[in-house]
């Protein structure tokens, strides 16, 4: 373990109103063990003796499965590490004497609430357009009373890594949300249960999205570069298909 | 759903992209293998050009068709930038790339720009011009200018640039990406666009460096 210190520019925005800027701080002595949530605690423990009002960040599980935390660390969204969330980004991996810029998702679908928080209820409004099954009746049936291929089932859980933090959203050069919409798509359409609604979630998750004030996806493929879960663009590709096939062909 | 309803949705507005771009990159092939009749000498373009306006009524069926579906394109191209830049109001201070984008993938709007205007120069060059000459001295009086002739190869260059991502692109649009064959795409594109490039920068790059090119 060592410790650095480090120059943080920070994004302060006292509500979703209020006009923000950066503001400077110096992170005092940082242990490299930390975690970059962990280094803003300390930051923040700091500011309240200080009776400075805390930098307020969005975290919830700090073991990367929640998908809560998330901010865009000197341009990358989750930080500069690969398939890492923000929470999982150590403090190794920076230098001693950085300068750190630190900002909230930017899209129009995410409005920041504060500081580095933002509103990403427009992704459980994507959910809640088309993105599950409907079961509506009789008992748990036994488990393997589906068949299902291994390499179907893989492809499947593959999509579902997907935790919804909304990176892909925020690194994507024209805000789109069509990794995340392709992930939910995919997964549910390559599985048995997903059929009976296939078609009618197609339309339906992509129609909202355009709705919700998502870009345009422009096959960047900034999205898979930034998604801490690795979830391919062929699952937008996918979603592309689904969509031009349930179009022209559903009923 | 009905089918307005499937081009005002993103995807469909991008399928028209793929479906337009994928057009007139056939034609963008298409108009090369013809060009390099110039590489056969004088008399076999002059013949080749001929050949073309012989078809009479059928080639302006086929222009009238390929001005459809630029309009398309560039109409379609100019809704999703604006689009696209409305969906992020607030920019980032800092803005790095995750490692997805390309310097070609980052650039297609201003690429398609260089091409939409080169397209213009292009036309009254060729096209609107006075056709008494033969189509070889036409080439020979406009690309011996080296700044015609350079503004040429630049302009190629953007093409092909803009084919790179392209190319691949549209595939993906169409919703066709499969571990199997999706690097073969990516790196085609690639390939047919230097390739395409390379040959095309030659007929304005000829013109100008061999004097007695097409005489």
């Amino acid at each position: 373990m060592s410790i650095i210190n480090l120059h943080l520019k920070i994004w302060r925005q006292e509500n979703s109103k209020a006009q923000g800027r950066f503001v400077s701080y110096e992170s005092g002595p940082v242990s490299t063990d930390m975690s970059f949530l962990e280094m803003i605690d300390v930051l923040n423990e700091r500011l309240t003796l200080d009776g400075q009002e805390p930098v307020a960040f969005d975290h919830d599980c700090r073991e990367g499965i929640c998908g809560m935390c998330g901010a865009v660390v000197n341009g990358h969204a989750h930080g500069h590490k690969n398939a890492t969330t923000l929470c999982q980004l150590h403090m190794r991996h920076f230098s001693d004497g950085d300068t750190i810029v630190i900002e909230p998702f930017r899209a129009r679908a995410f409005k920041v609430v504060k500081d580095l928080v933002v509103d990403r209820s427009a992704f459980d409004t994507l959910i809640a357009s088309g993105g599950y099954v409907s079961v509506n009746t009789g008992g748990a049936q036994d488990g393997n009373a589906i068949p299902i291929s291994q390499k179907i089932a893989d492809q499947a859980l593959d999509a579902s890594a997907c935790i919804g933090c909304g990176a892909c959203v925020a690194s994507c050069p024209n805000a789109s949300a069509m990794l995340f919409v392709g992930a939910k798509i995919s997964q549910l359409a390559l599985l048995p249960q997903g059929q009976p609604e296939r078609a009618k979630r197609a339309l339906d998750m992509l129609n909202t999205m355009d709705l919700l004030g998502f870009g345009n996806c422009s096959n960047e493929r900034e999205c898979e570069a930034a998604c801490p879960k690795n979830i391919s663009i062929r699952h937008i590709a996918r979603l592309n298909r689904e969509y031009i096939k349930a179009a022209f062909l559903s009923d | 759903m009905n089918i307005t309803h499937f081009f005002a949705s993103s995807v469909g507005k991008k399928a028209i992209m793929s479906l337009t771009g994928a057009m007139l990159g056939l034609f963008l092939l298409t108009h090369l293998a013809g060009n390099i009749s110039m590489f056969f000498g004088r008399e076999s373009f002059i013949a080749y050009a001929e050949h073309l306006h012989s078809l009479g009524s059928l080639i302006h069926l086929f222009e009238f068709g390929l001005l459809i579906v630029f309009i398309l394109h560039v109409y379609y191209a100019l809704m999703l930038f604006f689009e696209n830049r409305k969906a992020r109001p607030v920019r980032y201070a800092v803005d790095r790339s995750s490692g997805g984008s390309t310097y070609a993938s980052k650039t297609m709007p201003y690429t398609g720009a260089f091409i939409f205007v080169f397209i213009f120069v292009h036309l009254m060059n060729f096209h609107f011009t006075d056709h008494s000459i033969s189509i070889a001295d036409i080439v020979r009086n406009n690309l011996q200018n080296p700044l015609l002739s350079f503004y040429y190869v630049a302009s190629v260059f953007a093409l092909g640039m803009h084919t790179s991502h392209g190319f691949w692109s549209l595939f993906q649009t169409m919703g066709i990406n499969h571990p199997r064959y999706d690097n073969f795409l990516q790196q085609g594109a690639i390939v047919i666009s230097v390739i395409g490039a390379a040959i095309y920068s030659s007929f304005p790059a000829f013109t100008y460096l061999f004097k007695s090119f097409l005489l």
